[in-house]
């Protein structure tokens, strides 16, 4: 009998067909999955209801995290509205922390955002109104 | 070992985006860490507070335009794409037709009322709230129609002659009344808590008044009922805050030989006015050897003036005398936004609110991972 095309290696699980998903979260009808054949620091993560605009941006700060190896996300069907997302990191950290690391860079990245455009435009309106009365 | 510190020319090269007569190079963002040896690239916020800048070249209502200097594309298209996608705006979703004897079918017709940006006041529209729609579930029932989720229009119009139109009259908007229905006959009517805040100016219209929406013939009438929802760009494109939202690259010209004379006019020729300059070369210039000015002294040479209104025609490259005399290139980092609101809002609240909902979004996520390792 020719041999299983699914290795029977326990390490390599990536390539083992599982029915189930492992965990679920309901969070305004909205979930993330975690996909089956993870390990601490290499996983990928299904998110639902996303797309490019939170996909790509997210890889992004993600793949700025030294201890991150790979990032990647892809959208595998586009009439499913569902983003996988998969990570890889070294020993020094577990791809659910880069992956909350990598949330709380965003966040951070877009109040500096907030901060230094209310600041500019502030200016510029200030600048602009002052010439329409001289 | 300590890293390693690029030069100031070699972080000028990275930022470069080399546009070429066939071929675009130097594409992919390399800002990473393990991308260059010994160089650390790893988030660091300080850093980033330090780079990043925003510069303002306009600001109207309905349109703004900002440059954001020192983001990754990825960061950037998020913002561009929330703007267009998924700000709640409010806009008609819903027409109940009492009465439509005129030619326009009750369904186009509701389609192209939904398309109607309305305005009123933006403390009542945000105070308003968005559901999300249902999925088409029987268990998820239509919500409730509350002041908080539903605005209220009407519009009823009825066609007459007009007696007082001349005899020989063609026009028909002299000879009957009515003839044209327009935005601004939607009337609104509030109800519970919207009569505190869309009042005065804040009442809900039409950004636009004159928006013709159906003809009508004396005896031809409309009598409808227009509820208006929160909902976002991504279930309908009535609901996009923008009319667009779009950003381009910082354009960068680089002249490597001196372009001078005849060939300095024709240069400038190549790109939008103002943006190549001709200048006298100098005596100084002329002097010195080996600068390619030597006895030109006098004559004019072309000089980069202003290359953030070039449009890369690449126009230039298709000239032989110009070859391997200038380089074209976009600045990787640098991102010209242009938004346009469709009127319910500020373009600048826009952005800001973009960036908000991004935020938002990672927040929301991050907790439902809490709560998964939990």
């Amino acid at each position: 009998m020719p041999g299983s095309v699914h290795s029977q290696d326990p390490q390599d699980q990536s390539m083992v067909d599982v029915e189930q998903p492992q965990e679920e979260l309901v969070l305004d009808e909205r979930r993330i999955l975690v996909l089956p054949g993870s390990s601490d620091t290499a996983a990928s993560f299904q998110f639902e209801g996303e797309g490019h605009t939170m996909g790509n941006a997210l890889r992004y700060a993600i793949m700025k995290n030294p201890a991150v190896e790979f990032c990647g996300y892809t959208i595998p069907h586009p009439s499913d509205a569902k983003m996988h997302l998969r990570i890889q990191t070294t020993d020094s950290t577990t791809a659910l922390d880069a992956l909350k690391k990598g949330f709380q860079d965003l966040m951070d990245l877009c109040d500096v955002v907030t901060e230094k455009f209310t600041v500019a435009r502030d200016q510029f309106n200030e600048e602009n109104s002052s010439k329409m009365q001289s | 070992m300590a890293p390693l510190v690029p030069s100031q020319g070699e972080l000028q090269r990275r930022r470069l985006i080399g546009i070429n007569a066939e071929t675009v190079t130097n594409i992919p963002s390399t800002d990473f860490p393990g991308h260059w040896p010994g160089e650390s690239h790893g988030w660091a916020l300080d850093k980033f507070k330090n780079d990043f800048k925003v510069d303002y070249h306009r600001n109207d209502p309905y349109e703004a335009s900002f440059s954001l200097i020192g983001l990754d594309a990825a960061v950037a298209n998020a913002f561009r794409r929330i703007l267009m996608a998924e700000i709640p705006t409010l806009a008609i979703e819903t027409v109940y037709v009492h009465n439509n004897t005129s030619v326009i079918q009750d369904e186009v017709l509701a389609q192209r009322l939904g398309l109607i940006p309305l305005k009123g006041s933006v403390e009542g529209i945000n105070w308003m709230h968005w559901e999300q729609k249902s999925t088409g579930d029987e268990a998820s029932a239509a919500p409730e129609l509350t002041d908080f989720n539903t605005v209220v229009m009407h519009l009823v119009v009825e066609c007459t002659k007009n007696p007082d139109a001349a005899e020989d009259e063609t026009d028909a908007r002299k000879l009957f009344h009515n003839a044209h229905v327009y935005a601004k006959h939607l009337t609104f009517e509030p109800v519970g808590r919207q009569e505190q805040y869309f009042v005065g100016e804040g009442a809900i219209r039409p950004v636009n008044p004159d928006i013709l929406i159906a003809k009508m013939r004396p005896g031809q009438q409309i009598e409808m009922e227009l509820h208006c929802v929160k909902g976002i760009g991504a279930d309908h494109a009535k609901f996009s805050p923008v009319a667009t939202a779009s950003y381009r690259l910082l354009p960068d010209i680089h002249i490597q030989r001196p372009i001078i004379g005849n060939d300095a006019k024709k240069f400038a020729k190549c790109f939008p006015k103002g943006v190549i300059g001709l200048e006298p070369v100098t005596s100084q210039e002329a002097s010195q050897a080996g600068s390619g000015y030597e006895g030109h002294a006098g004559e004019m040479k072309a000089v980069v003036k202003d290359a953030f209104n070039d449009t890369v025609s690449r126009e230039c490259l298709r000239h032989e005398e110009f070859q391997g005399k200038v380089k074209l290139g976009r600045v990787r980092d640098h991102f010209i936004f242009n938004i346009e609101s469709s009127g319910q809002f500020e373009s600048d609240t826009l952005f800001l609110e973009a960036v908000k909902v991004l935020k938002l979004k990672c927040a929301r996520w991050k907790r439902g991972l809490d709560d998964l390792m939990a």
